[in-house]
Parts: C-alpha cells; sequence; structure tokens
C-alpha cells in the first residue's frame, strides 16, 4: 500500500532523514519506534505532503505522491492523525469532524459525511456525548480521540499517528490502543509512530526503530520485542547476566 | 453641552465609529485567515468609493455599488494570486511589506486614474440637507444607511462563518493551519476567499460613506490607521470587539471636539493606538493568550 525508498529529506540545509525504506502492506499495523529527535515526525510530515523529499521516492496506492500537494495525497486516502492533535480549538466537536471529512464531502457529497459522522460517535461513543461542545475544552484523551475521528471520517486507507499517547494517563492510553486495534479489525491500515515503543510493538504487526534518521532495525513485533539492543533502548530493560 | 448638542455628537460618533468598525472587521478577516495585517485594507475602501463614483454615469446608483463591490472583490483576489499566493512559507514580516507596498501601489494607480480631486456618490436616500429627526437629534438618512449596512455585515458575516462550508472552512484555517491542510483543505484558496470578502466589505462600507466622507485618491490611509486602532483596541481578530472598539473610538473622537480643536481628532486616534499597544496589545476584548500566540 505504502512503500517508501531510498528517501531523503529535511528542512533547508538540514538532512532529517537518510536513506529511508519501509512500506506498509494493507491490514497491518506498523509501528515506527524512536527516540525524540530521531526524524518520526519528520517521516510523517514527508509523506503527508508537508514536508518535500529531496531524493527517493514514496509510492501511495501504486501511485508515486513525492510530488503531490498534501490534499491530493489525502484525498487518495492517506490520512496523519498529528502529534499533539491539533484539533480545531474554538470549533466543536461536531464541525471538527465535518471538516474531517472535507475529501469525503468533496467525493460522495454530504449525506456520505453524515452517515461517517453515525459511525465515528459509534467508535468513540464520548464525542456524540460532547459533540456541541467546543474542542479546546475537551481532556486530552478526548481530545486525541476527536483528532482520530476527524482523521477517519475521510474513511482512509492508510491511517498514520503520530505519538496518539503523548502526554495521556495510561489508561487512556490502553483505550486509545484497542481503537488502533479496532480499526485494523475493521479493516483499516494503521502507521504508527511512537516512543511507547512497548505498547506500540505489542499491537503492531510489524516495527522499524528509527535512530538519528535512519532505520536501525526493522522486522516483526514479536522479534523487536525480544531483540536485546531495542530491549536496552527503548522498552528500558536491561538484563544482566 | 447642551443634550441636543450632547446627543447631535453622539449620532455623529457612532457614525464615524462603525465605519471605523467596518474596516477593522476587513482587517479581522484577512487576519484570521493568515495571521498578517493587511495595510492595504483603506485601499479597499478608496476603491469601492471611486469605481462606485465612475460606474454611476453609465448605471443606477444600486447597481453601480453592486459592481463596484464585484469589482473591488476580483482586485482583491487577483492581488493576492499575483503577490502573495505563490510564496512559500513566507514570514509575517515580509507580507505585512508586501501589503504596506500594495497599498502604495493602489493609491498610485488611483491617483493616475481618478487625479487628485474629490468626489462623492451622491445621497442615497435625499440630499445633503435632508435630515430626519430622532427626538431631539436630527441626523442625515445616510447615517441609518451606514449603520444598516454594517448590522448587515456584521450579521451576514457570522452566519456566513457559523453556517456555510466555506466559512466553516476559513475558520477552520484561522484556528489551525496545519489541521486544515490535513483535512485536505485547500489553504491557498481560504486566503484568496479571505482577500476577496474583506475587499468586498471594504468596498461596499467606501460606497456607503462616500456620501459623508467623501473620497479621494488617498483617502484610504487615514481610514487605515483609524480601522487598525479599532481593530487592535477591539481584539485582533474579533468582529464583535471591533464594532464595540469602533463605537468607542468614534464616540471619543467626536465629544473631543468639544474639549480639543477640531484637527486634533486624528492625533486623539493615534495616542489610543500607542496607548493601547503600550498597555493592552491584546485589546480590550482579546485575550492576552491569543495574543501571545500570534507571531509577532
Amino acid at each position: 500500500m505504502l512503500k517508501i525508498r531510498n528517501l531523503d529529506a529535511g528542512y533547508g540545509k538540514l538532512r532529517v532523514l537518510k536513506n529511508i525504506s519501509l512500506h506498509v502492506d494493507a491490514g497491518e499495523i506498523v509501528t515506527m519506534i524512536g527516540a525524540n529527535g530521531a526524524g518520526k515526525t519528520t517521516l510523517l510530515s514527508t509523506i503527508i505532503g508537508l514536508v518535500h523529499p529531496s531524493t527517493g521516492s514514496i509510492e501511495f496506492m501504486n501511485r508515486d505522491c513525492a510530488p503531490l500537494a498534501s490534499r491530493h495525497i489525502i484525498a487518495a486516502g492517506c490520512v496523519l492523525v498529528p502529534e499533539g492533535r491539533q484539533v480545531f480549538a474554538p470549533m466543536s466537536v461536531e464541525e471538527n469532524l465535518i471538516l474531517g471529512g472535507y475529501v469525503l464531502q468533496k467525493k460522495e457529497g454530504k449525506a456520505a459525511v453524515y452517515r461517517e459522522l453515525k459511525h465515528q460517535y459509534d467508535l468513540f461513543p464520548v464525542l456524540r456525548e460532547r459533540r456541541n461542545q467546543l474542542a479546546g475544552t475537551l481532556s486530552g484523551g478526548e481530545q486525541q480521540m476527536l483528532a482520530m475521528g476527524r482523521a477517519l471520517m475521510s474513511r482512509p486507507r492508510l491511517v498514520m499517528m503520530d505519538e496518539p499517547s503523548t502526554g495521556l494517563a495510561p489508561l487512556v492510553v490502553r483505550d486509545i490502543f484497542k481503537v488502533i486495534v479496532r480499526l485494523r479489525e475493521e479493516g483499516n491500515t494503521v502507521l504508527l509512530v511512537e516512543q511507547n515503543a512497548k505498547a506500540a510493538l505489542s499491537i503492531a504487526d510489524r516495527g522499524y526503530v528509527l535512530e538519528t534518521g535512519r532505520i536501525i532495525v526493522q522486522g516483526p513485533a514479536d522479534d523487536l520485542l525480544a531483540n536485546q539492543d531495542v530491549q536496552r533502548a527503548y522498552l528500558g530493560r536491561e538484563k544482566i547476566e | 453641552m447642551t443634550p441636543e448638542l450632547f446627543f447631535q455628537y453622539l449620532f455623529a460618533g457612532i457614525t464615524y465609529g462603525i465605519m471605523y468598525a467596518i474596516v477593522a472587521i476587513g482587517f479581522n478577516i484577512i487576519y484570521n485567515t493568515t495571521g498578517i495585517i493587511n495595510f492595504a485594507q483603506g485601499e479597499f475602501v478608496m476603491l469601492g468609493g471611486m469605481i462606485s463614483i465612475s460606474l454611476l454615469q453609465f448605471m443606477p446608483l444600486p447597481l453601480a455599488v453592486v459592481c463596484a463591490v464585484i469589482i473591488t472583490m476580483l482586485v482583491g483576489a487577483l492581488i493576492e494570486m499575483i503577490f502573495i499566493r505563490w510564496l512559500d512559507n513566507p514570514s509575517v514580516l515580509r507580507l505585512i511589506i508586501i501589503t504596506i507596498g500594495l497599498s502604495i501601489l493602489m493609491r498610485e494607480v488611483a491617483l493616475h486614474i481618478w487625479d487628485e480631486s474629490i468626489r462623492s456618490l451622491p445621497y442615497f436616500y435625499g440630499n445633503e440637507i435632508t435630515t430626519i429627526g430622532i427626538g431631539p437629534v436630527r441626523i442625515s438618512p445616510q447615517v441609518l444607511w451606514v449603520i444598516g449596512v454594517c448590522g448587515v455585515v456584521v450579521i451576514g458575516l457570522s452566519l456566513f462563518f457559523k453556517i456555510t462550508p466555506l466559512g466553516r472552512e476559513m475558520r477552520a484555517c484561522s484556528a489551525n493551519r496545519t489541521a486544515a491542510i490535513l483535512c485536505g483543505i485547500n489553504t491557498r484558496n481560504m486566503v484568496t476567499f479571505s482577500f476577496m470578502l474583506s475587499a468586498g466589505i471594504g468596498a461596499l462600507a467606501g460606497c456607503v460613506m462616500s456620501p459623508i466622507t467623501y473620497t479621494q485618491y488617498d483617502s484610504g490611509t487615514a481610514l487605515a490607521i483609524k480601522g487598525f486602532t479599532v481593530a487592535i483596541l477591539g481584539g485582533l481578530g474579533n468582529s464583535m470587539g471591533a464594532v464595540a472598539a469602533g463605537l468607542l473610538l468614534g464616540i471619543l473622537e467626536a465629544y473631543s471636539v468639544a474639549v480639543v480643536p477640531l484637527a486634533f481628532q486624528d492625533a486623539i486616534s493615534i495616542a489610543i493606538l500607542l496607548i493601547i499597544l503600550f498597555v493592552r496589545p491584546h485589546g480590550l476584548f482579546g485575550s492576552s493568550e491569543a495574543a501571545r500566540l500570534t507571531e509577532f
């Protein structure tokens, strides 16, 4: 579904991503773990077209999307739930969701948006309760759900999530991860970027480890969980033998 | 001061205050979608007045006003597309300097087209000496036009932003630009729309106020300063705040005539602008949090 080959990208002269290659297949949860500043957010921004790659190719649904503007990539079915939620704070929950359906409305009209809205309310009942509340007044967890619901409103093929667990209580994080698993059950594909490596690897099918702009380890999630280097660096477990 | 005079000043103040408010609303629309102050806003007002005056030779007044508004909107869109749209991540300062340049450019073009003479539209109803009595006060019917048009603009705008999809998308763009892009919204189009909208509102204001204030190629500058003062005073981006601040400034100016010579009127609004920038840069009705988040 998503294929990235030898990707280099950065800001101005600063090269953040170096020779990145990865792929995401339909129906998978793939996770990208790495420390602060490893380039995880830059990678997602590059895929969604906010940052333009200097070399390399990004193929989504067999279509080269490196030169496309964000809105065309999103219309093709690739969405990003950004870091720090980025909800439209002064607007109501329902307005946020309807804006998420902007692409869907262009393709299939208003009725489709309202059908999808119902679907999101079923997936996130708390959003239905708070539909008329301003998004900025929601709790962190609720805002994360709203950001996810908003992205899902466009009925995407691939959902990319940038650190959905940041700043949330452990119980809330569990809820969020449950939703991600449920998304896969419903046939979605997820690219999950996380610092919370243990939680991310426990639900993912495959994983990549990003360090200072390069992918250093990749493989099935279980293998990564068992990998000693990964354990030492990201899972906070040091075995003394 | 006699009661009659008191109310007469009050109405004069309200009239001018509302005109300032409409200019300030134009500032706010562009500020909300781009985060910049469009210093060419006053020139849109001047253009609206001038174009309608020229068109009046060929068509009846209402049609001339409508056409002037539409033409100014097109000018606004064109300016945005030529000078701003293609810039890749421009800094706020650069954009502001571009708008200052644009205001000079538009003024010079207007000077070549309409020369230096002072013109005005005829009164929409009656003439210079027609008055309507409200209690002890006698006001020109044009004052009611100004107030009415402002009311329609404010209500129309808030409905537009609340109800229509386009309005919602523009608000989204102003609330969080990145998130708007991530929803698939073409934010550049939103900026073009905001220039069109504020050019149209400016032009409409220019038409209704022309019989009272007259129109000259450089009449936009003074209005822009007043409008800017009002926009800051009311809290940038806050249209209701702009109306309240506009009335406040207009009334202050009107009563100032009783205390200081007429020539000091402009000095008063500039003094208010300076004081507000020093003491409460987020305006009377704006939140300090929002002001801190802005880019300058």
